[in-house]
């Protein structure tokens, strides 16, 4: 039975059925399987699934979002249970994401977000048009061990290096390491800004933040 | 759903071309290298000059044969599923046929193909969902020339789900071809009733029949096979220059040749059809690549259908030597033309060089310009009602469609989604998989559907049975043995 309701939240995230991700979530927990049970024999597995079949070409963007729309959705309702229980739904990493001050592009950086976080990272999203001060100020108080970067145009891809400088200046540069990405970024302008990686996409991300925390 | 269409002639237009067509017929008619059909016209009514082999058909006799023509039939896989369909509007595609010459993937140089080349793209053919037919689309060169016809048909057969496209040289061949297609459907009666294969029929431009290829369309309109006609004006050279005029031309050669396959036999399918083109002014060439090619194409298509006919046109080649931005450009102009003009069967997927070269590398490319070419016609459709207003009022002004359920539901029919022979990666993205070619990347495609193909359904006695057939015609010719099937 229980194996079962698992069985069929990880069919619900790969099916792309949100509500019912968090039905059939709600139902476990009432009938007594642990929350980490469920995040990983469920929804992580189902996740896991879907980007399988990403990569192999038979998934689409959408399919991915979808997924992790209904992983975002179980989550609210397991963390409150992970806290009453003291136990801790270990993060592969905590990421402060957003887009460089002066550019109010969404998109691509919502997206490495949503995937980092379906993938069991700990997304703090400051969305657009962010000051450097404030990338270095979430990044002092939530002990990120991770900071994306996106930029979209020519002009505000600049602002990356401005904000790898100033969290060289408040002297937190070792604690963090710092990918980028946006539609004009490269390898090379990484490397020239003193970047640890480039991203060049959502799934590629999510491959370059466990490789740069291993 | 309205679906986008192209008619290109004006109805004006439409019944002048028809009108001076049925005037041909009468004076200069028909010239007819072949005594049963100027038999059948004579007695039919038609003032037949035996000596000349001219026939004059009246007005009468061509509209009671456009009549007794059925306007629509199946081609059925050998499955026995009906999977084509020739009349109305429907819209399909097969590769380009008879090429003598194949570009070979590794040097990029045109060479005579052989068997192995022959079966490797019969199997493609399957695997492409793109195309819903397969045709005799190479000659090899590992067999004598005489039966380069059948041996094109008995590689395709032991490798072919989907119907196909094809043709005889000879006229003995032909036998030997409907022979092996009875074979393989378990009965004369079988095959009419549910065809498997269409023979392309080809007048000679102006306004003649040579004895063979007459012969096939009589002997097609004798056992219910239908026939293709495949009428060809040069525009310029075997053709009136001007577009309206080489139209007329198709007509009338098109009219005749329903003529001798009704007097033949009342009901017997056949489709209009053709691979005409304007004549290059500076190589004396004759290109299909040339958008006044596709022009006649789209009008005599446009005829066809006024006259209650199946439709057949050769479009969607190019007249590159290499798989080049030019062979990219002239094979999407035409295809997209073609489907627009509702042409029943479009064949030319693959061919290059004008009608000369088939190429594996182009056949995959091409499947993606008739990927878009279905879409395209597919049209627009409101989808949902309202068509948005309630999703955008929900939606507010966030920008998350990418997560919402309405985009997954409707993407994949929304967008045709291509393979990655189109590019669409970022720079970087390109770059890492190795700065590849439009060519490359269509190179790794066909390899990797040809992992995908599954065997037909001939039987270890039919293929047999198959190979008695084809041997004891290349007997005649010489070769006692035929070259070994290509092992897996």
């Amino acid at each position: 039975m229980s194996e079962d309701l698992l069985a069929r939240i990880t069919e619900s995230i790969v099916g792309g059925e949100p509500e019912s991700v968090v039905a059939l979530t709600r139902k476990a927990l009432e009938s007594g399987l642990q929350p980490l049970e469920i995040i990983n024999q469920g929804l992580v597995a189902g996740m896991n699934i879907a980007g399988e079949r990403f990569t192999r070409g038979e998934f689409f963007l959408p399919h991915l979002l979808i997924a992790a729309k209904g992983m975002q959705g179980a989550m609210e309702l397991l963390e409150p249970e992970l806290g009453a229980r003291q136990q801790v739904h270990e993060a592969v990493g905590t990421v402060v994401i957003g887009t460089v001050l002066g550019d109010i592009h969404e998109i691509g950086k919502s997206l490495v977000g949503t995937m980092l976080s379906a993938n069991g990272f700990k997304v703090y999203d400051l969305g657009v048009d962010v000051p450097k001060e404030d990338f270095v100020a979430r990044v002092k108080e939530t002990g990120a061990d991770l900071l994306g970067l996106s930029a979209l145009l020519t002009t505000t891809m600049i602002g990356q290096r401005e904000v790898i400088e100033a969290i060289v200046q408040a002297g937190i540069r070792d604690q963090v390491k710092v990918i980028v990405g946006g539609a004009p970024v490269s390898q090379a302008w990484a490397d020239e800004i003193g970047a640890d990686a480039y991203a060049a996409n959502a799934m590629d991300a999510v491959e370059v933040a466990r490789r740069v925390l291993m | 759903m309205m679906r986008p269409k192209l008619k290109i002639l004006s109805d004006k237009l439409v019944s002048q071309i028809i009108d001076e067509a049925y005037g041909l017929l009468m004076d200069p008619g028909v010239r007819v290298h072949n005594d049963d059909a100027l038999e059948l016209l004579a007695e039919a009514g038609a003032n037949v000059d035996f000596e000349s082999k001219v026939a004059h058909i009246p007005e009468a006799i061509a509209q009671r044969a456009l009549k007794t023509a059925p306007s629509e039939f199946y081609l059925y896989n050998l499955e026995g599923e009906p999977v084509v369909h020739y009349g109305g509007d429907s819209v399909q595609f097969d590769p380009g046929s008879a090429a003598i010459t194949i570009l070979d993937s590794k040097t990029q140089e045109q060479r005579p193909p052989v068997t192995a080349d022959f079966v490797k793209f019969v199997k493609l053919v399957e695997t492409i969902p793109q195309l819903d037919a397969q045709s005799t689309a190479m000659i090899c060169s590992d067999v004598p020339e005489q039966i380069g016809d059948l041996y094109r048909l008995y590689l395709a057969l032991n490798f072919m789900r989907k119907p196909i496209i094809t043709g005889a040289f000879g006229k003995e061949t032909w036998w030997t071809m409907k022979e092996m297609l009875v074979a393989t459907v378990g009965g004369e009666a079988e095959l009419t009733a549910k065809p498997v294969a269409v023979f392309d029929v080809c007048p000679s431009p102006p306004l003649l029949w040579s004895d063979l290829t007459c012969q096939n369309l009589i002997d097609c309109a004798r056992s219910g096979i239908p026939s293709e006609l495949v009428s060809m004006p040069l525009a310029g050279a075997t053709a009136p220059v001007t577009l309206a005029g080489a139209v007329v031309q198709h007509t009338a050669e098109c009219m005749s040749g329903v003529v001798i396959c009704q007097l033949t036999q009342e009901g017997a399918p056949i489709v209009w059809g053709g691979s005409p083109a304007t004549f290059d002014m500076r190589e004396g060439t004759t290109p299909m690549g040339a958008v006044g090619t596709w022009m006649i194409d789209c009008a005599y298509t446009q005829i066809g259908k006024v006259l209650g006919m199946p439709t057949h046109a050769y479009l969607g080649m190019s007249d590159a030597k290499i798989v080049d931005a030019q062979c990219g450009l002239e094979s999407a102009g035409g295809t997209l033309l073609a489907a627009l003009a509702g042409v029943n069967m479009v064949s030319g997927a693959g061919m290059m060089d004008f009608e000369s070269c088939q190429s594996h590398e182009k056949l995959v490319i091409d499947a993606e310009i008739i990927g878009m070419a279905k879409r395209l016609i597919a049209g627009i459709e409101a989808r949902d009602e309202p068509i948005a207003l309630t999703l955008m009022r929900s939606m507010g002004h966030r920008a998350d469609y990418l997560a919402d359920p309405h985009t997954r539901k409707w993407f994949q029919e929304e967008f045709y989604i291509p393979s990655e022979i189109i590019d669409r990666g970022t720079l970087d993205g390109w770059k890492s998989k190795g700065a590849k070619t439009a060519f490359e990347r269509a190179s790794d495609r066909v390899d990797q559907l040809l992992k995908s193909y599954q065997p037909g359904p001939v039987s270890d006695k039919l293929a047999a049975e198959l190979r008695r057939i084809t041997t004891e015609a290349a007997q005649k010719f010489g070769m006692d043995e035929l070259p070994p099937l290509p092992e897996e």
